[in-house]
């Protein structure tokens, strides 16, 4: 491919190539510090015209790679940093096989981690984001990556995807040198993304041990309600791409962790209620 | 070296690899669902700890595939048996239940079975009542051409098990110029100790090669030759073979296409082939080869040109001229 960049994401590597060099440009910027990748990559991601002449008339970026998705609509070149990232996590839910990947974010404290799902618009990026600049280490807003032999979490700090009202939150609280270009107009509205501060990447080699798993919701009037066993397996089976194409190991896996883990479903009306919530129910778990 | 020359290469000779460009040959074996053969080839050599890693999930995950596969096959035995009729697996899932080498880091999609044209429609009815579901708009152009030419059913998806099932009542599409003895195929197949069904060796072999040659423009061709290759070697073991292969390749008219098969796993995967049947090289193999090796570094497919003669050779295939009008006609017009 003509341009070229390969990025360390915690303990996965990536190749992407792309036929133009804006794409790649605007990644190298939000990716500035982070680890000298493995040579050997994981996954490949290619962003390449859909048709030969898409290159230059009206230029579209369609996603491919190892692992394609058949019917996936091809973006606007403007959103071509977008298509990057979609192309890393599209290889990561179709081809990771080495963990349990849980759709989650995951902060650590002392060791031990705190899971938050939940569906999309939950808030469970911009609240990682948040723990992340209050005292906590992000290790992903993302994808929680669950080790199949240990148990362990490790971290997976891509850049933070915030959407819409969440990247003024974020700008409050961060330097402005962090942040990726605005997008407006993307599939999924406006999209900013944020760079993890240095500790995040400094030590995103570093697993922590699962110690709580929370179901955050916002929007709600500040409430906190227990989620039984079995509901929480469920919920988390279906918050992971892979469960099913991991057979007995990923059963195995999920049911230590939800066996070690308390849990509980909370919800909150703002972002600084809900980081006092989560800093309470951390404690009851301890 | 492109991406698919250094995959064969791997492939046929794992103690050639060296220390290279690992990631295009991951690419490769991944863009030609080769990555789990690859894995199991590759497994005792001595390589990169990274390049360990990925290479042993994907053990594990050919490994899970091949669970799924079987299972799939059983849960179709169990909803087909009431009919008690003969239903024969192909393609990678009957490697899987005879336990062939054939099937060792198999990646494995949708479920293939043979069943006599006769029995079509109660087979239908038996899926339909046991949670499967049809895909295609039940009475348009795709499914009437389905029913009306070709050697299977539209496919259908299983409700909660998401896994497709292609049910065939012969190995070729019936507007194709050879015709197969789909009953030859069914009154010699292998009665196996789990209680599946599968073709017998030298109808394996013939099945491959009019899929690779005879059907279909090549796409995922490295895979169906290297099934051809380790099904070789397997069924050469016994000195009848080779003369039964001839004799079941002529009976099912495709003699042309066993040969190339057999001439281009010998070119690209070191196959030992009875010379006999693998039949004088012809210029047009170059070509051929060609098509399979056209992946480059980075997964791509290469040589759109040679890809496009080979899509319309494969409508050549398939229909005599004045149908393949009429479908163009239909389907430019959609």
């Amino acid at each position: 491919m003509k341009h070229s960049l390969s990025l360390q994401i915690g303990p996965v590597a990536f190749r992407i190539g792309s036929t133009w060099a804006a794409p790649l440009d605007a990644l190298a910027r939000l990716y500035a510090g982070y680890p000298e990748p493995d040579r050997i990559c994981d996954f490949t991601v290619r962003l390449e015209p859909e048709s030969p002449w898409r290159r230059w008339v009206r230029p579209s970026v369609a996603i491919h790679g190892d692992y394609v998705l058949p019917d996936a609509a091809p973006m606007s070149l403007a959103h071509g940093l977008l298509a990057a990232e979609m192309g890393m996590n599209l290889q990561m839910a179709l081809g990771q096989k080495h963990y349990l990947l849980l759709h989650a974010a995951s902060v650590e404290k002392g060791g031990r981690a705190l899971i938050l799902t939940g569906e999309s618009g939950a808030g469970k990026s911009t609240l990682a984001a948040l723990l992340g600049e209050r005292g906590w280490r992000l290790m992903g807003d993302e994808f929680a990556l669950l080790d199949l032999d240990d148990g362990r979490l490790r971290a997976f700090p891509r850049a933070v995807s915030l959407k819409n009202g969440a990247i003024r939150v974020m700008e409050r609280e961060v330097a402005a040198e962090r942040f990726g270009p605005r997008l407006d107009g993307t599939p999924k509205g406006s999209i900013r993304h944020l760079r993890p501060n240095p500790r995040a990447l400094e030590a995103m080699a570093e697993p922590a041990r699962p110690a709580l798993i929370l179901f955050p919701r916002f929007g709600e009037a500040t409430a906190v309600r227990p989620v039984g066993q079995a509901e929480v397996f469920m919920r988390l089976t279906q918050a992971s791409t892979n469960y099913v194409s991991l057979g007995g190991a990923g059963f195995d896996a999920l049911t230590k962790l939800v066996d070690a883990c308390p849990s509980a479903a909370m919800d909150y009306p703002d972002t600084d209620s809900a980081v006092e919530l989560v800093e309470t129910l951390w404690e009851q778990a301890a | 070296m492109s991406g698919a020359r250094l995959l064969v290469s791997a492939l046929r000779d794992p103690a050639s690899v060296r220390d290279g460009d690992w990631n295009a040959l991951i690419a490769a074996a991944r863009a030609e669902q080769l990555i789990g053969s690859l894995a199991f080839r590759l497994e005792g050599q001595k390589l990169p700890p990274k390049l360990e890693a990925i290479l042993n999930a994907a053990r594990r995950d050919a490994n899970q595939q091949r669970v799924q596969a079987l299972w799939e096959a059983e849960m179709t035995r169990r909803a087909l048996a009431p009919l008690d009729i003969p239903m024969i697996l192909l393609k990678g899932n009957a490697f899987h239940a005879a336990g062939f080498g054939a099937s060792v880091g198999r990646s494995v999609g949708d479920l293939d079975i043979l069943v006599p044209r006769e029995s079509l429609v109660s087979v239908e009815t038996a899926l339909i009542g046991a949670g499967w579901e049809r895909m295609k708009d039940a009475d348009g152009y795709d499914d009437l051409y389905y029913r009306q030419w070709m050697h299977e059913l539209p496919p259908l998806i299983h409700r909660t098990r998401d896994r497709m099932i292609d049910v065939h009542h012969t190995i070729l599409p019936t507007t194709a110029r050879p015709t197969p003895d789909a009953g030859a195929l069914i009154a010699d197949s292998l009665l196996l100790e789990n209680g599946l069904r599968v073709l017998s060796p030298p109808d394996m072999i013939v099945h491959a090669a009019a899929h690779l040659f005879a059907d279909g423009d090549l796409a995922g061709g490295l895979r169906n030759l290297w099934d051809i290759d380790r099904l070789l070697r397997e069924f050469a073991v016994d000195p009848g073979f080779w003369p039964r292969l001839a004799e079941r390749a002529r009976l099912h008219q495709l003699s042309r296409p066993v040969a190339l098969a057999l001439r281009l796993a010998a070119r690209l995967y070191g196959t030992p082939v009875d010379p006999s049947l693998a039949d004088r090289g012809r210029l047009t193999d170059r070509f051929f080869e060609a098509r399979l090796l056209a992946r480059n570094s980075w997964g791509q497919p290469v040589r759109p040109a040679l890809r496009f003669a080979f899509y319309v050779r494969s409508h050549w295939l398939r229909m005599p001229p004045l149908m393949l009008a009429r479908h163009l006609w239909v389907k430019a017009k959609s």
